[in-house]
């Protein structure tokens, strides 16, 4: 993917990717009580690399969300969610009763802390969701000549 | 920690699969190995527990202290701590065999990826055996689903993929009637929930004559029958398992298409209920009857003509699962047990088979029957894997094979299905015609072939398990009372 000719919209699509961002911080924020959540916000997160990649080439998005950064990303995210499960396993509830996670009784402190482990598990699924959209779009449009270097790195390593 | 048991038997897989690509080459195995140990520990004692229940009643464990049918439950009974404690375990000892067969047959940058998506897989199959949700079913088996799509595209020849793809498009359609069953249940019964469906169907039983419900239970047989690779719909399962790398086929075989049969149970017995199966639609119990029989003729008939082992190891499991089905269509307590024992039975003996063929792949790069020349001359304890675990598919007495035969022909005459027993009798037959093939060929061949020695004992010692697992069930009331208690429990 080459990036675009005009100068207009390579500048645009650079300086969009902070207000996508933090539009997707928004999202994410209103998944509790209302339309929106991780999976929605993770998707527009990872829209801003889209957006770079499609204006200003792939490798110019590559760069911004390398593959060293992503991968480990994407099971970090569902680890969070995980966690913040298990933590609540420890703390004497269920698995993911966030409610749990307050250690004490008082209903509404408890209340307070399923919504922080809510919050908590829509964070871990918007880092794996963005991740994951992200890694797709950059592998499945990667350039012809970036595929026959991994090609060929892969098969010396598989000759090794 | 004993209450959060059915949480923890899903989840330290789950969180295993996770950390596995985070931890590196080296400990990757290892951390495989333990979370499968600590899960089969798990599903040993839920088993222990779901027995000390009073009959009828179960282990329950709500999701984040949403109680069902708001929330997901986990439930686990006699019968599903049965299939789960056979999944866990062969998990576990194929975790114990992969870790020299997988270095030689996956890239080596691919093995902690394989690694990863195993245990997903792995916590996919027991995530279908505990929920007690009829769409967090459909999750994970969409999990183990996917998964296994991977685990068999990433076999050495390119054929894997075509097999692997051929199986995605097949396995997607089975999962597409799958939800399209419990889009049927939903829009007629309001809920999700496996013991809140039935207790509507026990309040309204005139929804037993509705013909929602009937297409939704159509569509259930038809979506798991094609996971199960049940007799004609089998098409996908010979290439998968003989394409796959062998530690795929191992667990493949030994445990997937029978969690789908434990689906079709789950989803008969409990949601429908057993006077569904009697009223509603008997004329799904008679395919399924038909289905299963032929099955068990079928299968190992086309596996006489085989010239892979692979191959020939998927076309006798195309057989096999009839046996796991038929029980269904007998519906008596021994019709039940004889399938119920077949969870293990055929685990064992199917597993050890495919070892054998695993430690041909890895001895002689093929795995061609007549590689097993000489395999008694050179690798004496593999060729008595072999032995015992064809026998008992043969179901030679003092077997386990010879159990499960023993009560589905039981159940068949209480049944008054007389024809039921000579396609059982005809089955051991033909079966007997390809095992004695393999057997000769391992013990009576005059030349060599090329297998040199033995594999090493990190893979031979977990295989032998598999193989004294045939003799031991077969001997020992030890799976016996677990198979009746769930059968009457079902009933």
């Amino acid at each position: 993917m080459r990036s675009t000719d005009s100068l207009i919209v390579r500048y645009i699509a650079r300086r969009s990717v902070p207000f996508i961002q933090l539009y997707a911080l928004y999202v994410l924020g209103h998944g509790e009580d209302g339309p929106g959540g991780g999976f929605q916000g993770g998707v527009i997160f990872a829209s801003s690399f889209v957006l770079l990649g499609l204006a200003n080439g792939w490798g110019y998005g590559r760069r911004a969300a390398p593959a060293r950064l992503l991968d480990p990303l994407l099971p970090l995210g569902c680890l969070i969610y995980l966690g913040i499960g298990l933590a609540a396993l420890l703390a004497g509830g269920a698995f993911l009763e966030y409610g749990a996670l307050a250690g004490s009784d008082d209903p509404e402190v408890r209340r307070h802390w399923h919504h922080y482990g809510l919050i908590g598990i829509e964070v871990g699924v918007m880092v794996t969701v963005s991740a994951a959209m992200a890694t797709l779009f950059f592998e499945m449009a990667r350039p012809a000549r970036v595929q026959a270097r991994v090609d060929r790195v892969g098969e010396e390593a598989d000759r090794a | 920690m004993d209450a959060q048991l059915p949480a923890l038997v899903i989840v330290v897989p789950l969180l295993a699969a996770l950390l596995v690509p985070l931890a590196g080459r080296r400990a990757a195995w290892g951390l495989v190995a333990l979370a499968l140990l600590l899960a089969f520990a798990g599903c040993v004692r839920l088993l222990v527990r779901a027995h000390a229940l009073p009959e009828g009643e179960a282990i329950r464990y709500a999701l984040g202290g949403w109680a069902a049918p708001v929330g997901i439950e986990y439930v686990v009974d006699r019968l599903n701590a049965l299939v789960l404690t056979m999944l866990s375990g062969v998990a576990f000892l194929v975790a114990l065999w992969m870790r020299r067969s997988t270095a030689r047959e996956i890239r080596p940058p691919a093995v902690t990826g394989y690694y990863s998506v195993f245990l997903l897989m792995a916590a996919g199959l027991m995530g279908i055996t505990i929920t007690g949700d009829v769409f967090n079913l459909y999750v994970f088996l969409e999990i183990a689903s996917i998964t296994a799509y991977v685990l068999i595209a990433m076999g050495r020849r390119r054929q894997a993929l075509y097999a692997g793809y051929s199986y995605l498009i097949l396995g997607s359609l089975g999962a597409t009637f799958i939800l399209l069953g419990i889009g049927h249940l939903y829009m007629a019964t309001g809920t999700l929930a496996m013991a809140d469906i039935a207790a509507v169907f026990a309040r309204e039983p005139q929804l037993y004559d509705s013909s929602v419900i009937r297409t939704a239970f159509a569509f259930f047989t038809v979506g798991l029958a094609l996971k199960m690779a049940l007799f004609p719909l089998h098409g996908w399962q010979p290439g998968a398992y003989a394409e796959a790398p062998s530690a795929t086929s191992v667990f493949l075989a030994a445990t997937a298409t029978k969690v789908s049969a434990y689906a079709l149970y789950r989803v008969a017995f409990t949601v429908f209920g057993v006077r569904f199966l009697e009223t509603g639609l008997p004329v799904v119990r008679d395919a399924l009857l038909v289905m299963a029989c032929s099955a068990i003729v079928v299968g190992p008939l086309l596996a006489i003509r085989q010239h892979d082992l692979k191959r020939l190891l998927a076309y006798s499991s195309v057989g096999q699962i009839g046996y796991v089905v038929l029980g269904l269509a007998l519906h008596n307590a021994d019709g039940l047990t004889g399938s119920f024992l077949h969870f293990w039975n055929h685990a064992a003996a199917k597993g050890a088979l495919f070892c054998v063929a695993g430690a041909l792949a890895y001895r002689a790069g093929t795995t061609q029957v007549a590689a097993l020349k000489g395999l008694g001359r050179r690798a004496p304890l593999t060729a008595m894997l072999l032995t015992v675990a064809a026998c008992s598919m043969v179901g030679v007495p003092l077997t386990a094979g010879f159990l499960t035969k023993w009560y589905l022909a039981r159940g068949a005459l209480e049944a008054g299905q007389w024809a039921v027993i000579p396609v059982l009798l005809a089955s051991s037959l033909f079966t007997a015609v390809y095992a004695w093939r393999l057997l000769q060929l391992a013990w009576f061949a005059d030349e060599d072939g090329p297998v040199a020695e033995d594999v090493p004992w990190s893979m031979r010692a977990p295989s032998l398990v598999l193989g004294a697992a045939c003799l031991v069930l077969g001997v020992a009331p030890l799976a016996l009372p677990v198979a009746q208690a769930a059968a009457e429990a079902l009933l």
